[in-house]
């Protein structure tokens, strides 16, 4: 019983940390229809300009974060500004494979700036594993839970409430009608990948501070397409309980079936396997808007 | 723009090669193709070898996308399917080439049929989201089946063998790929001008008007991933004979974005574009190859930058021809074309 | 276009291969001769060929189609018209099956279209024009043409690619009759080889319908055919659908803003307003009707 409530709650943990991800995609799609394939390289550079504040500019934890959120989102600005507007308005097929080339771009450059080595990050977070009740869990993955979830609700009021939101909401469902009700869309699909490569950068600093970071971080971000899918594309709610359930779910594939099939590992593969599911039988996930046609 | 093309009969207004120029310049290639591996260097010969296994499976892909205008991530899983098909048959059941080839490409077509069914309820977005979801599980697959796939290590496949000679060097392989890769060329210009191929078009241009003038959408969806696939196995059955090898890492995520780019680059829905597209996105990581060798008498660091400036350029391409040239380089040759079509007369 | 002549394929019948079973998937597809019905269709020009019933359609809140009755007699020309929003393109919609109405029921030939799909209304015989034209921007005008044709066609995938000898005479067939029956018809000749999306907006809508003929309707729809055009452009679109209707017995349904077309044309016209039938009839009697004066020009008539 303890075994089955430990891989519940770190699942729970991890899921915190997938939705994290997640949410990098769902801003951009939200305000955007783009789905960014360049998220988990966003996230590997956000790591990187943290870390490299950190052991190469000596400066607080505080510092780097906002140094890494200052140059995330002008990396991001410039992307929508370089690459993505000449774009707009192109077929589907462009727009994923450009973000794709991004993601090569982003990756080789860091691993010439940086190499190609893993490091661990600077230690952050109070070293002392916590216990709830009968559960340990490891600082290192408690305390980026908390920072995910606080970010995760940052955002979401924020789409919700602020009139930045509410403009990126409506730029994403009508450009035209957005347009002529006086919303600057360029701006918008600026702020919106500043905003996409800030929560990127946040959770890359994150998933770095777990498990250390090399250029190949980037890699996470492609295993978050299943929360995304179960929880709409474009809900952050649904990233947040798309991203608990499939860190719930992965946990408990890997406690318990694991041992019945020696050796091979489900853990990876039981997300993909839920995501076709859930395109068969409800593709707009949990909590996405259904799209209508018309002719 | 051509001058003086007249057409008689239907017939030769429908053909593939319409005019007495491009027939000549048909001949002319074949004629090259054949003298080639004779003249060729070795490392040469290998490559063309393997662009053209690359390029029947881009041809595929661009069936996929280029005409019917779906999308698939997962292109490299099915040249897989079709490579484990093949070396399975080859090894357990003794198969060969002539028999496991094809079963190759039609284990494919079975799981690009699956793969496709999909597309009844999703399109766009969610589509490619599925195709990377079936690219996932099949590399999972390849790698954890071992009782099937022999995992990591693989599967090693003895050579083809034609009238009891082995095809075990490069220069034999050439003539059996050549000869596979053009036949399946002529296929799809076939196919591009039947009913299918307009159907394909319809669905990629208008689905919802192909449907009210009575296009099946679902059965032509399923038909291009069946006939995409189907060539992927093709080329991943190809391949297995070409390597003598078979392991799981041969058909990663990042080959299937390699397709894609080969597609997106040669031209979508350009069947010259293909070959144009896959040459380039393999010739280009030779010449950086080259490029960081010689280099190497200036910066002596420079061949450990290779992996990465080779992201770097596949990256920085695939941008900038999406920028400034959507058409790839199939509308860059058709522009070459139609300059010196009347040069020097037109600016 | 000159066409060699081939004396040995005229009047030639279908014959069994010797040593092979026939297969009439390989047989090219039926021309117009054979498909004819015989029957009540021919016997009785003046039948019902189409009925809508108490149609009803909503898109959330919004009410497109409040039971409207709606009939059509066989190879009448029907016009339907109306303000914007009227719900005229809705009825089309439903009528070729892209939007199932939420209550009411549409009778073709006395069957119940039902749930039958969109794509299998065209073999049944419907066809339409759309009121944003829908070509298939990649193609050339002559594949968006036997595009039309592709539900009467037989051929397969596979024989297809290996350009086998049916699935040849079949492509050469439906080439021979699209290039009499459409092209040479509706005047286009000097346009086949151009990719659609090049074309100035009349010579496309004349390609839209085009495509619609290539599937050998029985009943044809068209959404705003002369929409955008001159005079001379109507003119020869109203041309063309007269010929359609008298020379080839085609049923036609027209929604159109342009009343002189609607007038000379059509035998009937329904007004629609709101998604609600105002009325029936001749147009001379539409044309007086007040109720219809009142939706289009409102109370001062």
């Amino acid at each position: 019983m303890d075994h089955l409530l430990q891989l519940l709650v770190s699942g729970v943990v991890t899921g915190g940390i997938y939705a994290l991800v997640a949410m990098g995609f769902v801003v951009v799609y939200k305000a955007t229809r783009v789905i960014n394939f360049a998220t988990g390289e966003l996230m590997m550079l956000g790591a990187f300009f943290a870390y490299s504040a950190m052991t190469a500019l000596q400066v607080p934890f505080a510092v780097a974060l906002a140094v890494a959120v200052l140059a995330s989102a002008s990396v991001g600005a410039a992307t929508e500004r370089l690459v993505l507007r000449p774009l707009l308005g192109q077929r589907a097929i462009s727009v994923i494979m450009v973000t794709i080339g991004l993601a090569a771009v982003f990756k080789g450059l860091a691993q010439v700036v940086w190499s190609g080595e893993y490091r661990s990050f600077p230690p952050i977070f109070p070293r002392a594993p916590v216990a709830l009740g009968p559960i340990i869990l490891p600082s290192r993955q408690l305390y980026p839970f908390l920072i995910a979830v606080a970010a995760i609700a940052v955002v979401a009021l924020g789409f919700r409430f602020t009139r930045t939101g509410i403009a990126m909401r409506a730029t994403a469902d009508d450009q035209a009608a957005a347009f002529s009700m006086g919303i600057d869309i360029r701006r918008v699909f600026s702020l919106a990948w500043m905003l996409a490569a800030i929560t990127a950068a946040v959770a890359g600093i994150v998933v770095g501070v777990i498990g250390g970071i090399s250029p190949q971080l980037g890699a996470i971000g492609l295993r978050m397409f299943p929360v995304v899918i179960l929880g709409g594309l474009d809900s952050i709610a649904g990233a947040l309980v798309g991203g608990v359930i499939i860190g719930v779910l992965e946990n408990l594939a890997g406690g318990y079936l694991d041992p019945l099939l020696e050796g091979t590992s489900v853990k990876e593969v039981v997300p993909f396997v839920v995501l076709v599911l859930v395109l068969m039988i409800r593709p707009y996930g949990l909590f996405g808007t259904r799209e209508v046609e018309r002719l | 723009m051509l001058i003086g093309n007249y057409k008689e009969t239907y017939a030769s207004d429908e053909a593939v090669f319409r005019t007495p120029a491009v027939r000549g310049w048909m001949v002319a290639l074949a004629v090259a193709a054949m003298v080639f591996p004779f003249v060729a260097g070795d490392y040469l010969l290998y490559l063309v070898n393997l662009m053209g296994v690359l390029a029947l499976a881009a041809l595929g892909l661009n069936v996929l996308i280029g005409f019917t205008g779906q999308i698939s991530l997962g292109h490299a899983a099915f040249m897989g399917v079709g490579s484990y098909t093949a070396a399975i048959l080859a090894t357990r059941f003794g198969l060969s080439f002539w028999l496991s080839i094809p079963a190759g490409g039609v284990a494919a077509c079975a799981a690009g049929m699956i793969v496709g069914v999909p597309s009844l309820r999703i399109r766009g977005l969610y589509l490619a989201i599925a195709t990377l979801a079936a690219q996932v599980i099949f590399e999972w697959a390849f790698t954890n089946w071992t009782s099937v796939t022999g995992g990591i290590r693989g599967i090693n496949v003895p050579p083809a063998r034609i009238l009891g000679a082995p095809i075990d060097d490069d220069r034999r392989a050439y003539f059996l790929i050549q000869a596979v890769v053009a036949v399946h060329f002529l296929l799809a210009a076939n196919l591009r001008r039947s009913r299918w191929g307009r159907a394909f078009v319809a669905v990629r241009d208008r689905d919802i008007a192909a449907e009210i003038v009575g296009v099946n959408l679902f059965r032509t969806k399923i038909l291009a991933f069946m006939v995409s696939s189907y060539y992927a196995g093709i080329a991943g059955g190809l391949w297995v004979y070409f390597m003598k090898v078979v392991t799981p890492e041969n058909f990663p995520l990042s080959l299937s974005i390699q397709y894609l780019a080969m597609v997106v680059v040669g031209g979508l829905g350009s069947i010259p574009g293909t070959i144009f597209g896959t040459v380039f996105m393999t010739m280009v990581p030779e010449l950086l190859k080259l490029g960081t060798g010689l280099a190497r008498a200036v910066w002596p660091d420079a061949q450990s930058y290779l992996f990465p400036l080779r992201d770097v350029v596949f990256g920085v391409l695939i941008v900038v021809f999406l920028i400034f040239e959507p058409h790839g380089l199939a509308e860059m040759w058709n522009r070459l074309k139609r300059f010196f079509a009347l040069w020097p007369f037109e600016k | 276009m000159p066409q060699r002549a081939t004396p040995s394929r005229e009047g030639r019948e279908r014959r069994p291969r010797r040593g092979r079973r026939y297969n009439p998937r390989h047989a090219p597809f039926t021309q117009t001769e054979e498909r004819m019905p015989e029957g009540p269709a021919v016997d009785n020009p003046g039948r019902t060929l189409l009925s809508a019933e108490k149609l009803f359609l909503s898109f959330g809140g919004l009410q497109a189609l409040a039971g409207v009755d709606f009939t059509v007699r066989q190879g009448s020309i029907t016009g339907v018209i109306g303000p914007n929003g009227a719900g005229k393109t809705s009825l089309l919609n439903c009528i070729s099956g892209f939007y199932r109405p939420g209550a009411g029921r549409i009778l073709f030939d006395g069957a119940d279209l039902g749930r039958v799909p969109a794509a299998r209304r065209a073999a049944l015989g419907i066809a339409r024009t759309f009121q944003n034209v829908s070509l298939f921007e990649g193609m050339t005008v002559l594949d968006n043409i036997k595009l039309g044709a592709h539900a009467r066609l037989r051929s397969d995938v596979i024989s297809a690619m290996a350009w086998a000898p049916w699935a040849r005479r079949e492509e050469r067939a439906l080439r021979e009759e699209v290039e009499r029956d459409v092209i040479d018809f509706l005047e286009i000749e000097h346009l086949r080889r151009r990719t659609v999306g090049s074309l100035a907006y009349g010579l496309q809508k004349r390609v839209d319908l085009a495509r619609a003929l290539a599937t050998r309707p029985r009943l044809l729809l068209l959404d705003e055919p002369v929409a955008g055009m001159n005079e001379e452009e109507t003119e020869d679109m109203a041309r063309f659908i007269l010929d359609i209707q008298e020379e080839r017995g085609v049923t036609v349904v027209l929604i159109e803003h342009d009343m002189s077309v609607v007038m000379d044309l059509c035998d009937r016209v329904m007004a629609l307003s709101f998604g609600e039938r105002l009325a029936e009839g001749t147009p001379a009697e539409i044309q007086g009707h007040p109720e219809v004066i009142r939706a289009y020009l409102g109370e001062d008539g």
